[in-house]
């Protein structure tokens, strides 16, 4: 049984191209912003790639945020993780 | 911080490469094949010395028949695409990287017919399927790779490149994860073009590369330009190496991968790939009879790439991979590596899979590390 595998409610931002995914990083690390880069959790995409992990309560700050880094990013969902 | 995604890149160097690339970066490099001041000679000097242990290395009948590439995909898709069109047929197989398919997929979209070779329940192909079907005739080309990037099982390419030059089918291997690691011989394994790259088992930097090219067999050039050579000519020379070459080469690069070619010699392949072999073996060995844990591959051949990849239950690959990062500090890959179809096979499409991959410059204390930190995930 594997119990150290807790799942949470987070807010999972995805994009176009790793590319865009490191600018994000780069950018909110530069201002503080929450959140880390974690591997595209299986409920939104098969395959590869990086996406945005924050806590929930960040969305409207990130959303701020997305539109005055210039990201383009894909989505913003909300997933257990 | 626990490196284990050498399959994706070996982030450890030997010094001998670092310097090298510095030294050419520090007393600089001119443009190779362009003038013959001494700069430019220097450059030419470095590419020629790195055809020959490539060559070498590879046991080409000259280094004349390799040309360099930024990596593996520009490589295979220079291979592919330069001896395949959409009238002719084309084998390849399951096992393959995305870096394959894709190349495959387009031309076969184009026309081409093209025939994938399923795998079995550890990822494996069947060579009496391969005679089968060449043996129907009509194919031009068979791809494959010689080690698996998902599951590190090794195709024999003794036996595969009888079976093809017995039914006149050229040989294009992906080397991918095997150059540097284990043995490789054109001439005895009977392959007509092997595709590698400089950045992983070669241990050199990122965006060296190159292929191996038959004598007698014809490459169309993927791309056209500059060639230092026949200036005039509408169209881009024909004669290797340079054919494949349009345009600068990576010169700063290539002096790192030479040194890389020197260090692998000095060090000794087999001495290389028992190392890592070694580790891989042990890490199995420690995670084989925990719970839950499912491995993808054939652990019970004799010849492995030190690839060890497995899911925990029906666990999100994603989210494994991001506790060994973020609660043991251990680097691995999760997700679909670049290989749908085995993934397909597998039935983890949804799922993916960590993979652990090892490069002689892990340690047992490493290794142990990361048999830890999944025996505390499971128990």
């Amino acid at each position: 049984m594997i119990t150290m595998l807790k799942k949470e409610l987070k807010l999972i931002i995805t994009f176009h191209t790793t590319a865009e995914a490191i600018a994000m990083e780069k950018k909110s690390k530069a201002q503080g912003v929450a959140g880390r880069l974690i591997p595209v959790p299986r409920e939104i995409s098969a395959g590869c790639g990086l996406a945005w992990c924050a806590p929930l309560e960040e969305r409207e700050n990130l959303r701020e945020k997305l539109v005055y880094f210039g990201i383009n990013y894909q989505e913003i969902h909300e997933v257990l993780v | 911080m626990i490196y284990l995604d050498n399959a994706a890149t070996t982030k450890v160097k030997p010094r001998e490469v670092i310097r090298a690339v510095t030294k050419a970066l520090e007393e600089g490099m001119g443009n190779a094949g362009r003038g013959a001041g001494e700069s430019s000679l220097g450059s030419a000097r470095v590419l020629f010395d790195t055809r020959v242990a490539l060559g070498e290395l590879f046991g080409a009948e000259s280094p004349m028949r390799i040309s360099f590439a930024s990596n593996s995909t520009e490589a295979l898709n220079t291979a592919i695409m330069g001896v395949l069109d959409p009238g002719c047929c084309a084998v390849t197989t399951a096992m393959e990287h995305n870096s394959v398919l894709r190349p495959l997929f387009r031309l076969r979209d184009e026309g081409m017919k093209l025939i994938v070779l399923p795998v079995d329940e550890k990822g494996r192909i069947s060579l009496t399927e391969l005679e089968e079907v060449l043996k129907a005739g009509g194919v031009r080309a068979f791809v494959c790779t010689h080690a698996s990037n998902l599951t590190g099982n090794v195709n024999d390419l003794y036996s595969i490149g009888r079976i093809c030059r017995r039914y006149g089918v050229l040989l294009i291997v992906d080397a991918s994860q095997s150059a540097g690691v284990f043995p490789i011989d054109v001439q005895e394994m009977n392959i007509d073009i092997l595709c590698f790259t400089g950045h992983k088992g070669l241990l050199g930097p990122m965006g060296t590369g190159g292929l191996y090219v038959r004598e007698g067999v014809f490459v169309r050039p993927l791309k056209e330009g500059g060639s230092g050579i026949h200036t005039f000519d509408e169209r881009h020379p024909l004669d290797m190496p340079e054919a494949l070459e349009a345009g600068t080469q990576n010169a700063h690069g290539i002096a790192g991968l030479c040194a890389a070619l020197e260090y692998i010699k000095k060090t000794g392949v087999d001495n290389i790939r028992e190392k890592e072999q070694t580790l891989a073996k042990r890490f199995y060995d420690g995670i084989k009879d925990l719970p839950g844990i499912i491995f993808y591959g054939d652990y019970e051949a004799k010849d492995r790439a030190p690839i060890v990849t497995i899911n925990i239950e029906d666990y999100d690959s994603a989210k494994i991979s991001d506790i060994l990062l973020m609660d043991y500090g251990i680097e691995t890959r999760s997700g679909g590596h670049c290989a749908p179809l085995m993934h397909k096979a597998f039935g983890t499409v949804e799922q993916g899979s960590v993979r652990f991959s090892f490069s002689h410059k892990n340690t047992i204390e490493e290794t142990d590390a990361a048999i830890q930190a999944i025996r505390d995930m499971v128990l």
